[in-house]
Order: structure tokens, then C-alpha cells, then sequence
């Protein structure tokens, strides 16, 4: 019978069993009672003739149990003592059970994490109503951006006939006082549609409206999130209609959101909405009349029946009327719709490339585990022949056999995938609980495991299972039970190179070029925290605070800054103090395109150059460690009443003036046509990423272009949490309630060596699976060489080999293909590594570390490999094989 | 006793194909028919008729329904299909070339040889 109609028979066995038995009785039954019948009519009293009927039916107990058989088996005796069976010989051999369920959980605990991810950031799509019909808005072409000014919203939502209304929102931070210590927390500002057009329900109180947006600022109030209501207000039913401070100014809470509901993106989930109108007393400042400001993400529902195609064209016939209404600020724009979840395509096409990339890697390391495991079976099966042979030649059929060995690998597999599936949990659990940026809300990856994932993580299971037990059948199915209990296990190895040893080859190869890609990876981490940033993080400590959040505004935020800074460097052991609206390598940095002084008409095509920028104050180079190289860096009399200045870097000066020598004295021009004089300049640093190549950037002076948003750097050689005390009293006596947080700038650093990190860990963590699977696939074939050639070896032992020689001869097979398979992988690790160099710091392939390493690596494995099958190979005694003859 | 013959291994197969081949019949009716068709000559223990029934049915070669009986017993009534019909074809060929060869054989004289 074909395998799959055995399937097929044992799953409507199961379903149908006592179904059959029902039936089956009642036949046989039957029978008895047309004997009977007969029986009587031949004279018989009635329960003489049904005892004689049953008497001459023989066993009924057997015929039925036959009956059964010849159905198919009665399928759950069979499964039960065949697991019984498996069970009891596999007890027998430890060391291959744990080989075999190690590697596989590995390989589906690799794949349920990976399923996960995938499953929790690509296929469930956002918890919203028709949510099939959620689409993004984006910029498309060549300003390609999920990012849309306010105003453009607001023409696109009213002129929009394909939508049944556009929703808008940003991610932003505050700073809130429920009466007791100032915290700031993490909001979405919504516009007032938000929850109806989204279709979300309260799950207490009530949600604003649009009708609630009467201008800016008009609208105080704000929308708890689920958990943050549970964790910061306890879950308080009471709290609606309660009124908090936020940023020091009222606002009333309205309700609070379900549960479900975590807001329209994956990675950041607010702690409370706010809506969009009140972004003047929450940021700081307002943009909602700033057509050119772009910093809002747009989705909505298309109308039934819309196609994207359609509503593609309609949101592009309103970018015509934008781009002929505002030709200066709407220049060029054209639109188009992503998924959303992830910032559009921002965060989604990488997130989808990386996720597709990783789903294909943990594939193959499944086939390539289950081909492993495959060859372990095999061996397996070889030094079984005889007993193989043995249940052959007293009648036991194949199939049975076949069964039995099947059942053997069903069990090992469905072990090996609840074992991973465990790790997988774990490993979960704690991914959804990470915070790998300490100052974003990115701590809710939703990839908790769900029913899919443990019913592909166990359908995974049997599926390897039957396939790689189905490996050694051909094996069993030809064998001769004749010629093996005549001479024992079959004779002669295949000498030409299998398919296996391909398999094996390339395996060995996947798992040197991670081996190659992680060491690299790791070198170039280790280098990274050693380069030149353009500052220097050690003995810096960093408060992040925003004077926003504690309700300054105007004049007071530039000379609250200042009273900061002059204590800060009051404190004993600081050697300076300075301050800067944003940080280098931090995830909120600004850039804005500068023009030559010559320019005059500033369109976007004319700039000279786009750059970073920062608002520093005096001290900021100083204090960060930024080396200055020529002029002069501020003074606090370069406020508002004082030339425009600024302090570049030597990679604005060469792409502003052509020449690094010239720049101070120069001037540029911006946006908004102010001329800018250059007073210093200062050294190349790292402003975006740690890989990126120099950047230009530009330094205001924090009087001449004020910003709320606060990053203070205080330079000390004492004990950080020391300093911390100090720094933490200092600023509570200048203002009890400001919200702030302190930590080191190497910790904060973190975030910007967060790609690196990840490629370096993921790397590892593969490069791992990739030693794993080289270690069982080349010991499976070693221990299968080795059982194989058992009597050719003790033979030799016999002659008088040597114990170098009984080695080569039962492993110099797997060290040759060990040594083609690292000195490939080797290679194409190399290669490889120039990949890498988009995301890991300096990334050089030819470091003679990382080639060492590798080597090393390498021989480890095969080492440790060939350990157990060398050992069995050494420790042959021609005598009892002989006899075993 | 002595006048009924053992059957031969894979015989019992043959002779329900060809006992049902002459119309639709319950189990003990194969039986019966057997016994009819044979000139009571085959002995066939009643109770090993069902395992085989049953193969049959598994393989195709039989199909099975369940009826009233003209003695109105409920009884589960077996008929050919299409493949039994050809493997009934096939098995009697198959049976009557061993026959002849074995009877050719068996009745050799050592003048032939």
C-alpha cells in the first residue's frame, strides 16, 4: 500500500474505529443467526441450534481481531505497541536520542521563533476592524516617506473620494503629573477621528471626536491606554472624567481603550492618545499650519468596492492640486499606500525583507537537520540489520517493520519539536518583553506564540519526523534477510560521492560562513565601541529632559537651560557641562538641505548639501568631547541680538565651500534664506548610523534657534551613580517638578549599536545551529561509516593495524569532506562579510583573527564530531566480532 | 471428514470471488454457496470467511451494502466491483493453467520422460 493511502487509513481508522467494531459485531452476529436458522429448521431446539451455530463458527474473538487486521489494523493496539516497542530500543541508545531531539529542537525552535515573528508582524494584521482594508498614505517616488505635513492631511482627507475617512497621528513623549512624581510617558497625537474612523470602542468612558477639534489647543483631553491605565492609575474605573497635568497644563481624562487595541503601530504602543490639536501644548511647538513640517502618519479605510489602484489615482489627481496650489512647499509630491503597522514601508520593507530572509534560513536549517538526522537513522538502521533481518526471516512483514521504525522517528521528532517549542516560549516571552531601546516605546513586540505557532511547530515535527524516518526505508525494503543474518551486516561502502556527502559538504560550508560572518561581525562590534565617534562617550553622563513637559515656554526654557548648566558644573568633579537638543547616533535626528551663499532662488534642487543639525549650547563641544579645529566654538553672547553663527564639520565645510582651510569666516544660506556665518570648525563624528560614511552637520547656538528638548551632558571622572545622586539633587532643586531621566552615554548608546548588536547575536545564534547541524550531520555519517566497516576494521585490527591507520580508515572519509566543506564556507564567509559592511562597523573580512578563528572553529567541530565513532572505531575487539559472526 | 479437501492457501479468495460472481450474497449465503458449487467437497472453517471478506473489500475487488435477507434478517450483502471482476477473470485463467499443468504432470508416465 502507498504511504499516504496507510495515511489516509489510519486517519479514518481513528475516526471511525468504533464505528467498525459496531458494524463487524453485528455481521458476524448476523451470521450466526442464519446458522441458526438453519439449524432449527433442521430440528434443533432454538438455543440448541444458536450454541451448535456458534460452535461452528470457530473464534469469534479472532475472526474479529483478524477482521480488524485485514481492515488495516486495528490502529491504536498497533500504534501502542510499536511506541512501546520504539520506546524500549531507544532507550537503549541515550547518546542518539539526545543527538537526535537536540538537533531538532534546535532546528523547530528556530522555526517557531521565526513563525512567530512573522506571524505577529506580518500576517496578523493590525487589531481594527477590516483591517484588510487599512491602507497607509505615503510619499511615493523619489521623496519616498510615510511622513505628511498637517495641512496636507487636511486636503487630502476632505478632497479624498476613496477613503471613508483618513485618520492622522504622530508618536511623541510628555511629561504628565497625576499629583505625585512627574514622569513623562509615551502619546499618540491623534486627530479627533481617530478611534470612529478606526472603529475602536471605549472599553470605559468615551473617546473624542472630530467635533472636539475647535483649533489648536482646544481639545484637553486625553485616552488611557489599557495597560497604562492598569499600571500607572490601577486599573481605577473611577479615573474617567479625572483631570491630570500633562506638559503642566489639565487635561481631562475621557475613557480608556480595549484592551486589544495597542494603537495603529506594531513597535509603539502609546500609553495615552491625545488629539492631534493639542500639539502646540504637547510638543512644544505647532506645526499644524506648516504645509512643509512633514511629521504625521496618515491611514484609513478604503470605501467598499475602492480598489489601492483607484484610490492610488485619487490621491494623486489631490497631489496635482497640491503641487500647483503650494508650489513651494508641495514640490514634486505624489502619493502611494503601504500596509500599515510599520511606518509603512519605513519600518516594513526592511522588517519583511529581513523576516523573508529568516524564514528561508530557518527552513533550510530544518531540511538540512532532518537530512542529518536522516543519516543518523540510517546508521542506526545499519547496525540494527540484523535484528532487522532477523524479524524478516521469522515472518514479521516489512510494512510492519517499516511502521515500527517510523513510529521510532515520529517520537524523536515529536520530542525534539516540544522541546523546541519550549525554547521557543521562553525565548518569546522574553523578545516580548525587551526594551532594546531604552527611550522608545518599542516594548511590545507583539510576537507572544499563539495557537498557529504550536500547531506549526508540531505539524513541522511529524513532518520531519516521517520524512527523515522514511530515509533508511529503502534500506530495509532491499535488504536480503538471508545474506544479512549469513554475513552480517552488508559488506562494501559506496565509494563515489553520494548525494549525502554533497548535502553534507554544503552544510558544513553554510555552517563556516556563519561561523566566518558571526566572528567578523563580533570583531567589528568590538572595534566599533574603540572608534572615533566624534565624541566621546566615556565619563559623560547624560539627562534627557524636555522643558515642555514642566511647562516652560518662550523666554524661560533658554534661561532655565542656562541655570542648569551653571549648576551642573557646580557640582564638585564635573569638568563641564553642556547641552544640545539632540545627540549624534540618537533615533530623533534632524537634517534640513543649506544652500550657498551665491544661491538665490531656494529650491530643494539648488541645495548644496543636506545636514545634520544641532542646537548646542557654549559648552556642548567641550563637554562632548568634540575636538574643534579651527576658529571658535559659542560664547552665551551669541544669542538673538548677535549675527547669525554656526560651527560645522569638516565634511559641511568640503561639500559647502570646497575646502576645509576656508571655511570660518564663510557664509551659507538656508531654507528660509537667513545668511549663516561659519565660526569654527570641528571634527567628522557619527551622526545617524555607526556604518554610515561622513556627514555633513551643523551647529546653531541653542539662543539663536531654541529648542525645549533638552539632552545635558555632564563630563566627570567620578563614579556615574555617584554623579547621578549629585546630578538628580542638583536639578530637583532648581525645579521639584521636572521629568528627567538619567543614564551613562555608552548605555544610551545602545540604541545606535542596536544593528550591529542584532546582526552580531542573530549571527551567533545561527552560526550556533549551523555548528550544531555540521557536529550531527558529520557524526552521522562518521557512526554510519564506522558501523558499517566494524569488521573490516577488526580485521585490520587482527593484521596488526596501527590505531593512526584503523583511523583513517574509518574517518579519513569525513575529514576530507569536513576540509572541502570549511574551505568553502571559508570563502563565501569572506564574501559574505562585504555584505555585512552595510550594517556591522568596519567589517573586515581579512583580519587574520577572524581566519584563525574559523579555522580553529572548524577542526573544534570536527573534533568533536568524530569523537564518539573514533572511539568506537579504536576500541573494536576483532575477537568478539568475530565470534559475533 | 474424509471426503472434504483442505483448501490451498489463496483458494478461499477465489471461491468467494466466484461465489459472489453468480449474484449479490451475505456472508453465511457465500458460504452456503460455496458449499453448493463444490459439492460440499471444500471445507472452510465459517468464521475465517470474514477476514478474508473483508481483505477483499479493502482491496476493491468487493463491495458491500447492508440489505433485508428473504428471511428478514438484516445482513450486510456482498457483490463484485469492476476490478473484481477482472481479477476473478484473471485468478480463474491463472488457476486453470496451474491445474492442467500440475494434472499434465502429475499423470506423466516414466515412458514419457
Amino acid at each position: 500500500m502507498s504511504f499516504l493511502a496507510y495515511v489516509r487509513s489510519l486517519g479514518a481508522k481513528i475516526f471511525r474505529h468504533s464505528q467498525i467494531a459496531d458494524e463487524m459485531g453485528e455481521e458476524l452476529r448476523s451470521h450466526i443467526q442464519f446458522r441458526a436458522d438453519d439449524l432449527e429448521h433442521s430440528g434443533l431446539d432454538r438455543a440448541e441450534a444458536e450454541r451448535r451455530a456458534r460452535i461452528e463458527f470457530g473464534g469469534y474473538e479472532r475472526y474479529r481481531e483478524e477482521s480488524h487486521e485485514a481492515l488495516g489494523g486495528n490502529f491504536i493496539e498497533t500504534f501502542q505497541q510499536d511506541a512501546h516497542f520504539a520506546l524500549r530500543s531507544l532507550r537503549k541508545s541515550p547518546g542518539f536520542v539526545m543527538v537526535a531531539v537536540l538537533t531538532l529542537a534546535m532546528a523547530i525552535g528556530a522555526n517557531a521563533v521565526v513563525f512567530s515573528l512573522l506571524n505577529g508582524l506580518i500576517l496578523r494584521p493590525l487589531n481594527v476592524p477590516q483591517a484588510k482594508s487599512l491602507y497607509m498614505v505615503e510619499r511615493g517616488e523619489d521623496e519616498e516617506s510615510p511622513m505628511q505635513s498637517y495641512p496636507d492631511y487636511i486636503d487630502l482627507r476632505d478632497r479624498s473620494r476613496s477613503f471613508s475617512g483618513l485618520v492622522a497621528y504622530d508618536i511623541d513623549t510628555a511629561g504628565v503629573d497625576t499629583g505625585g512624581n512627574p514622569s513623562s510617558a509615551w502619546l499618540y497625537e491623534a486627530s479627533g477621528n481617530y478611534f470612529d474612523e478606526l472603529g475602536i470602542q471605549p472599553y470605559l468612558g468615551r473617546f473624542f471626536h472630530a467635533s472636539d477639534e475647535r483649533g489648536p489647543n482646544s481639545a484637553p483631553y486625553i485616552v488611557l491606554g489599557y495597560d497604562y491605565w492598569r499600571s500607572h492609575f490601577q486599573a481605577d474605573r473611577a479615573v474617567v472624567d479625572r483631570t491630570i497635568l500633562v506638559n503642566k497644563h489639565p487635561y481631562t481624562i475621557l475613557g480608556v481603550a480595549p484592551p486589544g487595541f495597542r494603537g495603529t503601530e506594531l513597535f509603539f504602543t502609546p500609553d495615552f492618545w491625545v488629539p492631534l490639536v493639542d500639539q502646540g501644548q504637547i510638543a512644544g511647538s505647532s506645526d499644524l499650519n506648516a504645509r512643509g513640517t512633514r511629521g504625521t502618519w496618515l491611514v484609513g479605510h478604503l470605501k467598499p468596492g475602492v480598489t489601492p489602484a483607484q484610490a492610488i489615482a485619487d490621491l494623486n489627481s489631490i497631489a496635482m492640486y497640491l503641487v500647483k496650489t503650494y508650489p513651494k512647499d508641495d514640490d514634486r509630491i505624489s502619493f502611494k499606500l503601504a500596509r500599515p503597522g510599520l511606518v509603512g514601508d519605513m519600518l516594513g520593507r526592511p522588517v519583511r525583507a529581513f523576516l523573508t530572509g529568516l524564514t528561508l534560513l530557518a527552513g533550510l536549517i530544518l531540511l538540512a537537520a532532518c537530512a542529518n538526522l536522516g543519516s543518523l537513522f540510517t546508521a542506526r538502521a545499519a547496525d540494527h540489520s540484523r535484528e532487522i533481518a532477523l524479524r524478516l526471516a521469522l515472518g514479521s512483514s516489512r510494512r510492519r517493520i517499516v511502521r515500527q521504525m517510523l513510529t521510532e522517528a515520529v517520537l524523536v521528532s515529536l520530542a525534539g519539536g516540544v522541546a523546541g517549542l519550549i525554547g521557543a516560549i521562553v525565548l518569546l516571552r522574553w523578545l516580548s518583553r525587551w526594551q532594546p531601546m531604552a527611550n522608545l516605546p518599542i516594548n511590545s513586540l507583539p510576537v507572544n506564540p499563539d495557537l498557529s505557532v504550536y500547531g506549526m511547530a508540531l505539524l513541522l515535527a511529524l513532518a520531519s519526523g516521517l520524512l527523515f524516518g522514511m530515509v533508511p526505508i529503502r534500506q530495509v525494503l532491499r535488504a536480503n534477510p538471508w545474506q544479512i543474518v549469513k554475513s552480517g551486516s552488508s559488506g562494501v561502502v559506496g565509494r563515489g560521492l553520494t548525494i549525502r556527502d554533497l548535502l553534507l559538504v554544503v552544510q558544513i560550508a553554510i555552517c563556516a560562513v556563519l561561523v566566518t560572518s558571526s566572528l567578523v561581525a563580533l570583531r567589528g562590534l568590538v572595534q566599533s565601541l574603540h572608534s572615533n565617534f566624534g565624541f566621546e562617550p566615556r565619563n559623560a553622563l547624560l539627562v534627557a529632559t524636555d522643558l515642555v513637559m514642566a511647562g516652560y515656554s518662550g523666554e524661560r526654557v533658554p534661561a532655565m537651560q542656562r541655570r542648569m548648566l551653571d549648576a551642573l558644573e557646580d557640582i564638585p568633579g564635573v569638568s563641564s557641562a553642556g547641552l544640545s537638543d539632540r545627540l549624534p547616533l540618537g533615533v530623533d535626528w534632524y537634517e534640513d538641505v543649506v544652500f550657498k551663499d551665491s544661491t538665490t532662488d531656494m529650491k530643494m534642487s539648488n541645495a548644496a548639501a543636506e545636514t545634520v543639525i544641532y542646537d548646542v549650547s557654549p559648552g556642548y563641544f567641550r563637554a562632548a568631547g568634540t575636538a574643534l579645529l579651527a576658529g571658535r566654538t559659542f560664547t552665551w553672547h551669541d544669542d538673538k541680538n548677535a549675527p547669525r553663527v554656526a560651527v560645522v564639520n569638516r565634511e559641511f565645510a568640503r561639500k559647502v565651500f570646497e575646502s576645509e582651510t576656508v571655511a570660518p569666516g564663510k557664509y551659507y544660506k538656508r531654507m528660509d534664506g537667513t545668511r549663516i556665518q561659519v565660526v569654527g570648525l570641528v571634527e567628522d563624528g557619527k551622526h545617524k548610523t555607526l556604518a554610515e560614511d561622513p556627514k555633513p552637520a551643523m551647529f546653531l547656538p541653542i539662543l539663536q534657534s531654541p529648542s525645549s528638548s533638552t539632552w545635558l551632558i555632564v563630563r566627570s571622572r567620578r563614579d556615574p551613580q555617584e554623579l547621578t545622586v549629585a546630578v538628580e539633587s542638583t536639578l530637583r532643586n532648581l525645579d521639584a517638578g521636572l521629568p528627567f531621566s538619567i543614564r551613562t552615554w555608552n548605555k544610551q548608546l545602545d540604541s545606535a549599536l542596536f544593528a550591529s548588536r542584532i546582526a552580531t547575536i542573530s549571527l551567533g545564534v545561527l552560526g550556533g545551529l549551523g555548528a550544531m547541524l555540521a557536529v550531527t550531520g558529520i557524526f552521522g555519517m562518521a557512526a554510519y561509516s564506522v558501523s558499517k566497516r566494524l569488521r573490516e576494521l577488526g580485521i585490520r585490527v587482527a593484521l596488526g593495524a596501527q590505531r593512526k591507520e584503523v583511523l583513517q580508515a574509518a574517518l579519513g572519509r569525513a575529514f576530507k569532506l569536513l576540509a572541502c566543506g570549511s574551505a568553502a564556507g571559508l570563502l563565501l564567509g569572506l564574501l559574505a562579510t562585504k555584505v555585512l559592511a552595510f550594517i556591522v562597523y568596519q567589517a573586515s573580512p581579512s583580519d587574520p583573527l577572524v581566519l584563525a578563528g574559523v579555522v580553529l572553529a572548524m577542526s573544534f567541530l570536527g573534533l568533536l564530531a568524530t569523537w564518539i565513532p573514533a572511539q568506537r572505531a579504536l576500541s573494536v575487539d576483532p575477537l568478539i566480532l568475530l565470534r559475533d559472526e | 471428514m474424509t471426503d472434504q479437501a483442505q483448501l490451498l492457501p489463496g483458494t478461499l479468495d477465489l471461491l468467494i470471488l466466484k461465489a459472489v460472481s453468480l449474484g449479490p450474497l451475505h456472508g453465511y449465503g457465500i458460504l452456503l454457496r460455496i458449499g453448493q458449487i463444490s459439492g460440499q467437497a471444500l471445507l472452510i472453517e465459517q468464521g475465517a470467511l470474514y477476514p478474508a471478506l473483508f481483505r477483499l473489500v479493502r482491496q476493491g475487488l468487493l463491495k458491500a451494502n447492508w440489505g433485508v435477507s428473504e428471511n428478514n434478517r438484516r445482513a450486510k450483502f456482498y457483490e463484485l466491483t469492476a476490478a473484481g471482476r477482472d481479477r476473478f477473470r484473471e485468478e480463474t485463467e491463472g488457476w486453470n493453467r496451474v491445474a492442467t499443468a500440475m494434472a499434465v504432470a502429475l499423470a506423466a508416465q516414466s515412458e514419457e520422460i
